[in-house]
């Protein structure tokens, strides 16, 4: 009977790492089109080698087999021709990477943006202060108290929509209007789960009346190009547009009342 | 003497009692509360003294820089801050010690194995000495408050002057009972003493809980005053400065994190032990109180990202803006760090079970399993960390045309999170399963129908958890997310509890198909650095997230309320703050592993031949 032949636990352990690591790539990368960033990539993988790792040492077999060749190569001396050549490649592999993550380039800076800032507890706009904490959209209860007033109010919002802010937000409100290429942050994509679907309309209210020069400190860096919206809409006009944004995507606004 | 130390119990006994009752009466809310149903029977006339005698009080004062004293080389805020975060590890720990210690004595009673005796006892043992550190460390917090922020203090602590002192007798209280419990253990065994012996225990607990709550009402009330009005001024009810919006939210929370903790520290001092064990039965003994370490930290772990959830949705819900501070504003990425450190618990404790398959050649059998448990674990936990606000480069902010990621996207938020944490809490759970089952075989009839049906129901939650997840979470109005998480949550426990009924009955008389050797030279090393890196994750992101929770008042002393006016009322920033944190957890770990030393010295003797005069006889 022949002994099955097996991979040697420590060439397995490579073979998976890099086996999920072109995984990731592939599938994001190319199979869905939507690149896996690199900040991310590494952190999944540092994880990712933790979990193997531990697969592959939690048992005391498992743990000796994986480690053996390495003993073998340190402690070996018929093994002298490799481990010279080991220690030299290992040292220079590090010395490239360290090189290429040094080496200046002409690339602007990764920014760490916060892109949904915390709103402040009142804010000025129209010449009176509002209350964040209690502000409601005073045309959100048309919805149950009188829809067809409230269909009008929507399509009011979506009028001014189109001429105000569909230029950069798009007409499918995505965030990609035929200006949006021009701007860096670029505009909010309002389809996405992540953006007006987690706010309250009083968040929105504040964003849209205040724009890009009234974010927070904390929202530095200070790039974005959000006009201040109560110099050119009432403050009737900035409630029907969230009512417009909420309507045609199909998402409610943060509320903590059951309907 | 035997007479006389009963007097002393019986003494010790009637003072905490006494302290119990005597808190509500010093609290004036509890007063008021207390007197309602006797409202009615009040005259008019009382009322008019009561009015003339009502307490004014002053507005929050309104400070500046110089308000604020200071002593030349010496950052006001660092020492207050490592003060209050290492006095919390240490009370952290030796409030839930007593509340294991409580179990595992009842469990000894209950099956009479005097194992779990001597393991309560040496878990109450490592306590002792972190409990004088605790109230040393109190008492650094306290002076350091008053030297440092002495307008801050005076507020306070004219608003929970009641409280206040209340918590000083029943640190009295506490202190007794904990000795007389602690000394009088091999003094209180057998028979109605042992009875004796766990009351003192629940008393213990009792007084550690109360004080916990009292200060978790000061902290809660800096983030959600009540019973003052928008200039500060106490209206003069400390019930309702105590029974603030945050407070119960946060009393389940730490309450729960307790356990956990203490379970991670002692867990450490088993491995400690087990490392520098030199015979086979210290090491025997040391694996085996690992083991229960680790259970009764897994056991506290897996109901506390629910406790957290809870506790982070009512912040949400008292404050908008304190929400998105906390979750997508500047704190947002402490959370990543969070949520990095909560998945290295969980790694680090199912690696710790999957090691323990070691200890039995029956375990055999599941270890070809764990590869499928670490892919589902490594899995969630990569979604559970997926930060909402990706940190992109130029070009692959050009590719995806935006800092939108239509896939790493919509995982960034909570309704992937809590999906994903409910799939780690269920599979860490499966490895506990494989555990208990490693050296037994079920022998009763009825064993396959019960397999398929623990099966059955890991399927049929598993997808429940996903329709929760996915469909409410993304499609439905926020109110319904945040909801959804409770039945998600409430699927996970059902299929917990239910199969751990289902296994009780399925392994009762099993067959044993090998022996469970505790110690053998089998159980590697590796798994004891896991225990320690359990403890390390635990004290690293308590701190890193009492200082976010502390931290989302920004410059507030009492959000909205009282402003800090001091040189120091920015919000750091976060290296700065994952550093002081940092510095903290190795200084606190350090004074753990002392306390740990001390345990091994107690213990130790010096011949000293000669250097004794010899006493004639």
């Amino acid at each position: 009977m022949t002994k099955k032949r097996r991979i040697p636990r420590l060439l397995q352990l490579v073979l998976v790492v890099l086996g999920i690591y072109l995984g990731f790539v592939l599938t994001f990368d190319v199979i869905l089109g939507q690149v896996i960033p690199k900040s991310l990539l590494t952190m999944y993988m540092f994880f990712v080698i933790a979990g193997v790792l531990m697969v592959f040492t939690f048992t005391e077999e498992s743990a000796q087999e994986l480690i053996g060749p390495i003993k073998a190569l340190v402690e070996d001396p018929s093994k002298k021709m490799v481990r010279n050549v080991v220690f030299v490649i290992v040292p220079l592999l590090a010395g490239v990477y360290t090189y290429a993550s040094l080496m200046p380039s002409f690339e602007a800076p990764v920014e760490l943006r916060t892109i949904h800032p915390a709103p402040p507890s009142s804010v000025k706009a129209f010449g009176k202060r509002f209350d964040l904490a209690t502000l409601e959209n005073p045309y959100r209860k048309f919805e149950k108290e009188d829809p067809d007033k409230f269909h009008k109010l929507v399509k009011q919002g979506g009028e001014i929509y189109i001429q105000n802010c569909q230029y950069c937000h798009g007409d499918r409100l995505d965030g990609k209007g035929p200006y949006a290429a021009g701007l860096n942050p670029t505009p909010l994509n309002f389809q996405d789960v992540g953006t007006i679907a987690q706010l309250q309309e009083s968040f929105v209210f504040w964003r849209i009346a205040t724009g890009g020069p009234g974010l927070p400190a904390e929202a530095a860096p200070w790039i974005s190009s959000m006009p201040i919206w109560q110099d050119f809409l009432s403050e009737d006009e900035i409630w029907k547009v969230i009512l417009f944004l909420y309507e045609y995507t199909g998402r409610q606004p943060r509320s903590w009342e059951h309907e | 003497m035997q007479k006389r130390n009963s007097r002393i119990i019986l003494g010790a006994l009637f003072i905490a009692v006494f302290a119990l009752f005597l808190l509500p009466s010093l609290i004036p809310g509890f007063d008021a509360s207390l007197a309602l149903a006797d409202e009615t029977a009040v005259t008019s006339d009382v009322d008019t003294v009561a009015d003339a005698n009502a307490v004014t009080y002053a507005p929050a004062p309104k400070l500046t820089a110089a308000d604020y004293p200071s002593i030349p080389g010496v950052n006001s805020r660092v020492v207050v801050w490592l003060a209050a975060q290492l006095h919390l590890w240490f009370g952290a720990f030796v409030l839930a010690v007593p509340i294991f210690v409580f179990i595992i004595e009842a469990i000894g009673m209950a099956t009479r194995d005097q194992r779990y005796d001597n393991m309560a006892y040496e878990f109450i043992k490592v306590s002792i000495t972190a409990y004088s550190l605790t109230a040393i460390l109190g008492g650094l917090l306290a002076f350091s408050l008053i030297l440092f922020y002495p307008d801050l203090f005076t507020y306070l602590s004219t608003i929970f002057k009641g409280s206040m002192f209340a918590y000083a007798l029943l640190f009295f209280a506490e202190s007794a009972v904990l000795y007389i419990y602690y000394y009088g253990w091999h003094w209180l065994q057998g028979g109605f003493k042992k009875w004796v012996h766990l009351t003192l225990g629940l008393l213990l607990n009792a007084t550690g809980a109360m004080l916990m709550f009292l200060a978790n009402a000061w902290t809660t009330f800096m983030m959600s005053p009540a019973g003052v009005d928008a200039a500060g001024v106490f209206g003069g009810d400390t019930w309702a400065a105590i029974h603030n919006f945050l407070w119960n939210p946060l009393n389940i929370h730490r309450m729960i994190a307790n356990v956990a903790y203490g379970g991670s520290i002692v867990g450490a001092y088993a491995a400690f032990k087990f490392l520098s064990a030199r015979s086979k039965e210290q090491r025997a003994h040391y694996d085996w109180m690992g083991y229960n370490a680790n259970f009764i930290a897994i056991a506290a772990l897996l109901p506390l990202p629910f406790a957290g959830y809870y506790l982070t949705a009512e912040m949400y819900a008292y404050s908008q803006q304190m929400g998105i501070t906390l979750m997508g504003g500047v704190f947002a990425w402490i959370f990543i760090i969070q949520a990095v450190l909560i998945g290295a618990l969980f790694l680090s404790a199912n690696y710790y079970l999957w090691c323990g398959l070691g200890r039995s050649e029956g375990a055999h059998r599941y270890t070809p399993y764990m590869k499928y448990l670490a892919v589902v674990i490594v899995g969630a936990f990569l979604v559970w960390f997926t930060p909402h606000t990706l940190v992109l480069t130029n070009a692959e902010l050009k590719s995806l045309g935006g800092p939108y990621h239509a896939i790493l996207g919509p995982l960034g938020i909570m309704p992937a999170k809590n999906t994903a944490v409910n799939l780690l809490i269920l599979f860490t759970f499966l490895s506990f399963m494989f555990y208990r089952r490693a050296n037994k075989t079920a022998t009763v009839s009825w064993a396959a129908t019960g397999n398929a049906f623990q099966i059955a129901l890991f399927t049929a939650g598993i997808i429940n958890i996903f329709i929760l997840g996915i469909y409410y979470g993304y499609f439905t109005n926020t109110v319904y997310k945040v909801a959804a998480s409770i039945p998600q949550v409430m699927t996970t426990l059902v299929i917990i509890i239910t199969s751990v009924v289902i296994d009780v009955f399925m392994y009762k008389g099993a067959k044993e198909v090998a022996p469970l050797h505790w110690g053998r030279s089998r159980v590697s090393a590796r798994s004891q650095y896991a225990l320690f890196l359990l403890a390390v994750s635990f004290t690293w992101l308590m701190g890193l997230m009492g200082y976010v929770r502390s931290g989302i008042r920004q410059h507030w002393h009492v959000i909205n309320i009282f402003r800090d006016n001091s040189p120091d009322a920015f919000t750091p920033g976060l290296g700065y703050a994952a550093n002081v944190i940092s510095v903290g957890t190795i200084i606190f770990m350090s004074m753990v592993i002392f306390v740990f030393w001390l345990s091994t010295i107690s213990s130790r003797k010096s011949t000293t031949a000669g250097y004794w005069k010899e006493q004639g006889t």
